[in-house]
């Protein structure tokens, strides 16, 4: 026993678990061998998990061993070395260890033999030389992922928030399942460079513990590991044998009684994991400056007569591996990925090992049988009884059958680590987890789906509530119109009575937007309604003023003067901007901006009101004038001044209302976070103000729609259209951005939304360049 | 070589299959026919000869009648287990035509009806039971004295209903519990309520019974919740009252020794098709049913009541389930009841 341990920790035993056979002997027994170079290596640009990888190498290009060769795209994403030295000859879909079989893009590359490193960077001082975040970076860029489970990259969990305090570093040496012997061997026969990895992981992450879990059934490996961490207060805690205790959940509540909340992260309990393999690159790529390229995977199973651990190039074909262990093609029933528990059938042996593949099982088919007919569910409860995380799997099943969601979230659907301890003991031979995946799946649709309505519902409305708008405008000027005809046909008009009218209407819009005002203080449910009621009434108001204003000036003069009313429009407008960056400044410095609002509306009726009143004029001057056909010209031109001063009042609107939106989204999320009660209020809010933007930028985009049609239609102004284009593609950026600042942290809603946005951005950058494209060709021009 | 593609798990355990489950319950119920047949003579034994195939038969007719594959559904032994079970709850003097009444309500109604295997909500046996006991009271009580056995001739003759069965007949120990409770001269004179350490020849048949259970637990074909729930919960609601009166009151042990008490705890109340599922779920099952028994026991009109308790609480354990749902892992709290 080593002195530096003291004694031995406690340890939790978590529920269930089962102890299934071995067969650990198979793979064992012999020295980490050298697998042969394949004659291609096919290199899955979605190793890991995240975004996958893009190519920055062409076909026919000759590599170094460990270059680059594919890059990371965002936060959660790896890039891709060349295992060794050779030439790119495809890039391309292959087959994958896919579950549905699927092609993924991959770089395929020919060795030259030669195996010739390119120039690497070591740090052998890594302990004086930099910053602990600098070794993370040198981590993400040596391609680094989680070599024992999903893949993850290595260097985000290296990253925990500031809030999430380390206590311990636990380094899964468990390897529960049957046959996989990779890790066992890799203590066996490299301890130190393991210990040396555990150090980087200390300097980097200041853990107060660091614990390495090994199951009790390695004795060779724990004593090898053992006298590795002599003097280095890194604790070797050997666990009873039981599968699944290598489930990073289950390892961590054994070692620390800890349990990671359901749907969180270990981090959150000041917990890192890591598996052994992991931390031997992690060693690897700081004190040599190797990448990722090659690991050690178990070949076993009955079929092979020379089973044992390779040290394998990332990327070799499986049929290759088979070839070296000596397989008996005829006799293998079913080929395996990972280990019989968890792992995957690969339906071809032409799949690359990855960076994950941590076993290849080649199994007889008595080895592994097919499976047995299904038998009806006798609720036995034996599931239940191994369920290491204590779920009802009976029910589970129950529910995932009639696909009741619903009912199956509520039995903890979602917190299944899918680890096939149920389906192993069932007496009637259900396929548990295939279920369980089945539901899951589904729930996670249902949740995209929902979004998805919620979106759609929302644009329905916007486009609802801009068609009625549209509808009660056209009508307000045409009753302004006829008004505005029956005033100059009959110049003696009742002027008291229009006036009268016209004050009635306004007090009866103030009235409208007052009621309006108090229903969405209350959040009542009825706002579109009121809205709708309050433009109409606003319109009439506006009709009514610019009947009393035409009654005015028609007897008067005829001909009225425009260059006034534009002047008196300009002002209000200027009014009225001034007013909202006044409620603005307020609403920064959190003052009550109710009054302010109320005031800039009434200005922006005003303001309102003398652009109608200078439209009205416009025809009014050009039917007066004696030449009609030159009047068309001005009123183009007119139109287009018009748009311009409308989209920017709609971008200002936009503005407004989607920082509300944004902020209102805060504020929801500050309150979910914290349990408030006033969740649905919020809630409600955020909506209102989604629709609002939505609203502003949906008429915003029309008038761009039909801004672009004129330009491309006089095919001039390529300065805008570049500009537009290099704006939704900044944005496009700029969200690809948030994306991966989403995926780090790991919020599911939140990365679905973005991702939409994302598309929808990039749709309109593509929008964008192909009218910028349109343009460029219009004109002849070659300019880029 | 062809490559199949299919989910993990790839391996399942060895010795698991729905049909072992149910042949090692039936190998369980030895002890206790053996014990049965001892005191009673072969009518057991004829029970369990007319039962099982006539089980097998009407559970094949339906399988037919549903399109189902017979043979494969039959492989799962659980109809032959329902005609052991019942076969060992009814009197050894049964008539053929009782036992084929009770199997048909077991089989057809209790089973198949409800979709076959694993979606009945009742115990089977205890359906066939309960509906010979309502229909036919006077031969689902017509038990033999212990050691006052027949010869098989004459349980031949009991089968085919041509014997004079009331001549050899006698009260159980809970029959005679239940004519004298109260009386202490009539209790300390039946012979029939002392045996060895409860009611004569019943100790022995519990005995046995739970030795069988035993061999279940040990064996892990049952979980030790219902029946440590069912005879805890006897014994703990008998004790007060058998302390306070025990002229009126039988003893805990008593309780635990007599009629169906070690039978029904380890072979009927654990059917899992009808019980409760969870593990506190099973204990709260189990607990109920103990009570169950004592209070019909006590006070009910039959003497013997695990056919009941375990009805009313088979009705019961979907909504037990409903709220006593594990803690599960990285969960604060147990889930409780439905979703709001």
């Amino acid at each position: 026993m080593n002195a530096s341990i003291g004694k031995p920790r406690p340890l939790f035993d978590f529920h269930g678990g089962i102890h299934p056979p071995q067969n650990k002997e198979l793979s064992n027994q012999r020295p980490i061998r050298q697998a042969p170079l394949p004659e291609q290596l096919i290199l899955p640009l979605n190793m890991h998990l995240g975004a996958p990888a893009k190519a920055i190498v062409q076909v026919g290009d000759t590599v170094l061993k460990g270059e680059k060769i594919a890059e990371a795209q965002g936060a959660v994403s790896l890039p891709v070395h060349a295992p060794t030295s050779g030439k790119i000859v495809a890039i391309g879909p292959r087959p994958i260890q896919h579950p549905s079989g699927l092609d993924a893009p991959c770089i395929v590359l020919e060795p030259d033999g030669k195996d010739l490193w390119c120039e690497l960077h070591p740090l052998p001082d890594w302990q004086t030389c930099c910053p602990p975040s600098a070794l993370v970076a040198r981590l993400r860029e040596a391609g680094i992922a989680g070599m024992g489970g999903a893949g993850f990259p290595a260097a985000i969990k290296l990253s925990p928030k500031p809030e999430h305090k380390i206590d311990q570093l636990i380094i899964n040496a468990v390897e529960c399942e049957p046959y996989i012997t990779a890790d066992d061997v890799l203590m066996r026969e490299r301890a130190e460079q393991i210990i040396g990895g555990i150090e980087i992981l200390r300097h980097i992450l200041k853990p107060k513990e660091a614990i390495v879990g090994i199951e009790d059934n390695k004795p060779e490996a724990i004593e090898a590991m053992r006298r590795a961490a002599t003097g280095t207060g890194i604790e070797i805690a050997v666990v009873p044998t039981k599968y699944p205790s290598g489930g990073e959940k289950q390892l961590i509540y054994m070692l620390t009684g800890k349990e990671v909340p359901s749907g969180g992260i270990p981090a959150q309990i000041g917990v890192v994991c890591h598996n052994t393999g992991t931390t031997l690159a992690i060693y690897r790529a700081i004190v040599y400056g190797e990448p990722l390229v090659s690991r050690i995977t178990t070949l076993t199973g009955k079929a092979l007569a020379e089973a044992g651990n390779f040290e394998v190039l990332i990327g070799t074909p499986v049929a290759s591996l088979l070839k070296a262990a000596g397989a008996d093609m005829d006799k293998i029933g079913r080929l395996v990925m990972g280990g019989p528990m968890m792992g995957f059938t690969l339906h071809s042996t032409a799949i690359p090992v990855v960076k994950t593949s941590n076993c290849i099982l080649a199994a007889t088919e008595q080895e592994l049988p097919a499976p047995a007919t299904e038998q009806p569910c006798i609720r036995c409860g034996s599931c239940a009884d191994v369920c290491p995380a204590d779920l009802l799997p009976q029910q589970l099943y129950w529910y995932a059958k009639n696909q009741d969601l619903e009912r199956a979230q509520q039995y903890n659907l979602m917190d299944c680590i899918e680890c096939g301890a149920c389906a192993y003991v069932c007496p009637s031979h259900i396929p548990l987890v295939q279920y369980y995946r089945f539901a899951k799946g589904e729930v996670r649709n249902a949740l995209q789906e929902q979004q998805k309505a919620d979106r759609a519902r929302v644009r329905f409305e916007a486009r609802q509530q801009r068609l009625a708008d549209e509808q009660a405008e056209k009508e307000a000027r045409r009753k302004a119109r006829l008004q505005g005809s029956k005033a100059s046909a009959a110049p003696g008009v009742d002027m008291a009575a229009l006036k009268a009218a016209s004050l009635q209407a306004s007090a009866a819009y103030k009235a409208a937007v007052k009621a309006l005002k108090a229903a969405e203080v209350d959040g009542r449910d009825q706002l579109a309604a009121l809205t709708s009621e309050v433009e109409q009434l606003k319109a009439k108001a506006d009709a009514a003023k610019a009947a009393v204003r035409d009654a005015g000036n028609a007897p008067a003069a005829p001909v009225v003067d425009v260059a006034a009313l534009k002047a008196a429009s300009l002002a209000a407008s200027a009014e009225y901007k001034a007013a909202v960056k006044a409620m603005k400044a307020a609403e920064a410095a959190g003052e009550d901006v109710s009054a302010l609002r109320s005031a800039a509306d009434a200005l922006k009726a005003k303001a309102d009101a003398a652009k109608a009143a200078v439209r009205d004029a416009g025809p009014a001057i050009q039917t007066a004038a004696p030449s009609s056909a030159s009047a068309a010209v001005p009123e183009k031109s007119d139109d287009t001044a018009q748009r311009a001063q409308k989209m920017k009042a709609l971008k200002t609107a936009y503005n407004v209302s989607h920082k509300q939106f944004k902020e209102a989204s805060a504020a929801l999320e500050r309150a979910e976070r914290d349990g408030s009660d006033n969740l649905d209020e919020l809630r409600k809010q955020v909506e209102r103000f989604k629709l609002k933007s939505d609203k502003a930028k949906e008429a915003l985009n029309l008038l761009v729609d039909q801004a672009k049609a004129d330009i491309r239609a006089s095919g001039s102004d390529l300065k805008s259209l570049k500009i537009e284009a290099a704006q939704t593609e900044a944005a496009a950026r700029q969200k690809a951005r948030e994306l991966d600042a989403a995926k780090i942290n790991g919020d599911d809603q939140r990365i679905n939304v973005l991702t939409r946005e994302l598309e929808a951005l990039k749709r309109e950058a593509e929008v964008a360049a192909g009218a910028l494209k349109a343009a460029i060709d219009e004109q002849g021009l070659a300019d880029s | 070589m062809s490559l199949i593609t299919v989910t993990s798990p790839h391996t399942t355990g060895q010795r698991n299959h729905t049909g072992a489950f149910m042949r090692q319950v039936i190998y369980a119920t030895i002890p206790g026919v053996a014990v049965l047949t001892w005191l009673f003579g072969w009518g057991t034994l004829f029970n369990l000869i007319i039962a099982v195939p006539a089980a097998l038969i009407a559970e094949a007719a339906v399988l037919k009648a549903r399109g189902r594959d017979v043979r494969f559904a039959l492989s799962d032994w659980s109809a032959v287990l329902t005609a052991v079970l019942l076969a060992i709850a009814i009197p050894p003097t049964s008539p053929w035509w009782l036992i084929v009444i009770g199997i048909v309500a077991a089989i057809v109604v209790a089973k198949q009806l409800y979709g076959g295997l694993g979606m009945n909500p009742f115990n089977p046996a205890m359906v066939g039971y309960v509906v010979l006991l309502i229909s036919f009271p006077l031969e689902m009580t017509r038990w033999i004295a212990p050691h006052e056995a027949p010869s098989w001739f004459d349980s031949f003759r009991m089968v085919l209903a041509s014997a004079n069965v009331d001549a050899i007949t006698g009260a159980t120990p809970l029959d005679s519990l239940r004519t004298w409770a109260g009386n202490a001269e009539q209790l300390a004179s039946q012979p029939i309520l002392h045996g060895s350490f409860a009611g004569a020849g019943w100790e022995w048949v519990n005995l046995a019974f739970l030795l069988g259970g035993i061999y279940l637990l040990a064996r892990k074909i049952i979980s030790w919740h219902i029946p440590v729930g069912m005879l805890a919960g006897m014994a703990l609601i008998a004790l007060p009252f058998w302390l306070a009166d025990d002229v009126r009151y039988a003893s805990p042990l008593f309780h635990l020794f007599s009629g169906a008490a070690m039978f029904g705890a380890f072979f009927i109340a654990t059917d899992p098709v009808s019980a409760a599922t969870s593990r506190y779920g099973r204990l709260i099952y189990g607990a109920l049913i103990g009570v169950l028994v004592w209070v019909i026991r006590s006070n009910g009109g039959y003497p013997d009541a695990v056919a009941f308790a375990v009805l009313l609480m088979n009705m019961a354990a979907p909504t037990i389930d409903y709220y006593t749902q594990p803690r599960s892992y990285g969960h604060r709290k147990a889930k409780r009841g439905a979703s709001r």
